[in-house]
């Protein structure tokens, strides 16, 4: 049986996981299967583990306030890659203001503090088949 | 979707995004992926396997990352296959290895796959031996396979791996459990890891005793390690590579060969027959049939069974020899 597969990664240098791993649970909950790599990834390094693990969906979490400059820096790396084409998330701490600018980076969704778990997994399951 | 052409020669070339997307296929057992396993065949045999098992949280993926850094600086290109299981009650998984095998940033020689067992019993997914031959066929040297330690179903791995190394720590038990888990029959090697903890001499000591007392022809070297600095590991390396040298020069690398060969062809009799006989059996509702009587003992086991090869043996011969064609 097929499953979906996402990479679960924290770029850049802000030393907490909590967050990630909460997603990470509730995905896999969700019969997702997880990869999870840790903490201050580089975008390149993202990018290779994404090939490698050929996942479906890359979901960012950043903390750290660097969003703008990091995002485009991760899909540059996957599009160099040819893994352009990926579901790509991102979550953490992402002031209003930045979400447009995200988005026409080519960030398919973006999940604030707030959001529930219940919603990153239903919009993964209603854009990827599983 | 990539053609089996295009899969097939990627892989072969090395390509990274190739291999990846090949694994996936198989994985998953799409179409095709039978064509590509056939066609990359004659291009595997080259790539010295090593399996790592032991329970969790006991440093096999701290072990893995510090052995692939040990072989690129011999020169040898690494796949890493890191295992990890299923959750029973939702089917995902948390795929958590590559957290401890961050070396590798920006080194193309080593190639990482995450898989979890996805039910399957004996700490490896189904996929393990296909995604070894992948590797294999895509020019990788050396081959670690991480897997989860789950008592005595970690045999399979013997099934794959060359060497076998079975890591353990100190005070997770005494002689009688590793006696009891099985390890002593899998381990070509012993690792103690985390040997910064009190305990680990009488441990290696113990494990020394009991390696020697059981064995026959190859006597397993007991290594102590400390992943984390790194400390023990070229001794562990050069344990796994005395090893290898030993099965070479005593005709045992040959017996080991042919023992996977069979358990190779094993399998896929399995497949095509066995599931084959049950699925057909199960579409047209006789199995369900078959099932009832069964369990009402109006029949037994043996008789429901040849009844099923008797019913649907030929039509599958000639499916087979549709395959074959
Ligand atoms: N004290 C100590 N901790 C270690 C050593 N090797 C690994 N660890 C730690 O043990 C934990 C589990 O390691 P990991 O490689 O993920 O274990 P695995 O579950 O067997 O793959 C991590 O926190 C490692 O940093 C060691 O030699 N000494
Ligand atoms: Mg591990």
């Amino acid at each position: 049986m097929e499953r979906i597969r996402v990479l679960v990664a924290k770029p850049g240098l802000d030393g907490h996981d909590r967050g990630a791993r909460v997603v990470a649970r509730a995905l896999r909950d969700a019969g997702m299967e997880v990869i999870y790599t840790g903490l201050r990834q580089t975008p390149e390094d993202i990018a290779e583990a994404a090939v490698q693990e050929d996942v479906q969906v890359v979901g960012l979490s950043i903390l750290s306030g660097a969003h703008n400059t990091l995002v485009p820096r991760v899909l540059e790396q996957l599009r160099a890659r040819g893994a352009g084409n990926v579901l790509f998330l991102v979550g953490g701490i992402i002031p209003e203001e930045d979400v447009e600018f995200l988005k026409s980076a080519g960030v398919h969704a973006v999940f604030g503090p707030g959001t529930s778990t219940d919603d990153i997994v239903e919009f993964i399951k209603s854009h990827v088949k599983g | 979707m990539r053609s089996v052409d295009e899969i097939v020669n990627g892989v072969l070339e090395g390509d990274t995004r190739a291999l990846a997307r090949a694994i996936t296929m198989v994985e998953n057992e799409r179409e095709g992926y039978e064509q590509v396993l056939e066609r990359i065949y004659p291009h595997t045999g080259k790539a010295y396997v090593v399996g790592l098992t032991g329970a969790p949280g006991v440093g096999k993926s701290t072990l893995v990352d510090r052995l692939a850094k040990f072989a690129r600086g011999h020169g040898h290109s690494v796949g890493i296959l890191a295992v990890d299981p299923t959750s029973p009650f939702s089917g995902g998984a948390i795929l958590g290895d590559r957290v401890r095998m961050q070396s590798h940033s920006g080194d193309p020689g080593v190639f990482i796959r995450s898989l979890a067992t996805r039910g399957q019993l004996g700490g490896l997914s189904r996929a393990s031996g296909g995604v070894i031959q992948l590797m294999d066929a895509a020019g990788r040297d050396l081959i670690l396979v991480e897997t989860v330690g789950s008592g005595q179903s970690e045999v399979e791995i013997m099934r794959y791996a060359h060497t076998v190394v079975v890591v353990v720590i100190a005070g997770l038990g005494d002689e009688i459990q590793m006696i009891k888990a099985g390890i002593l029959e899998i381990g070509d090697v012993f690792c103690v890891n985390k040997a910064d903890r009190e305990g680990s001499d009488r441990t290696a000591a113990d494990l020394r005793m009991l390696a020697d007392s059981c064995s026959k022809g190859w006597i397993p070297p007991v290594v102590k390690t400390q992943a984390r600095s790194g400390e023990g590991v070229d001794q562990l390396y050069q344990a796994i590579f005395g090893h290898r040298q030993y099965l070479e020069s005593t005709g045992d690398m040959r017996h080991r060969q042919l023992r996977s060969a069979e358990a190779g062809i094993r399998d896929i009799i399995i497949e095509q027959v066995v599931d084959r006989t049950l699925d057909l059996a199960r579409a047209e509702q006789v199995l369900d049939e078959l099932l009832e009587r069964l369990t009402a003992r109006q029949t037994n086991p043996y008789q429901a069974a040849k009844h099923l090869l008797n019913a649907y043996g030929s039509q599958i011969l000639r499916m087979c020899e549709g395959d074959a064609e």
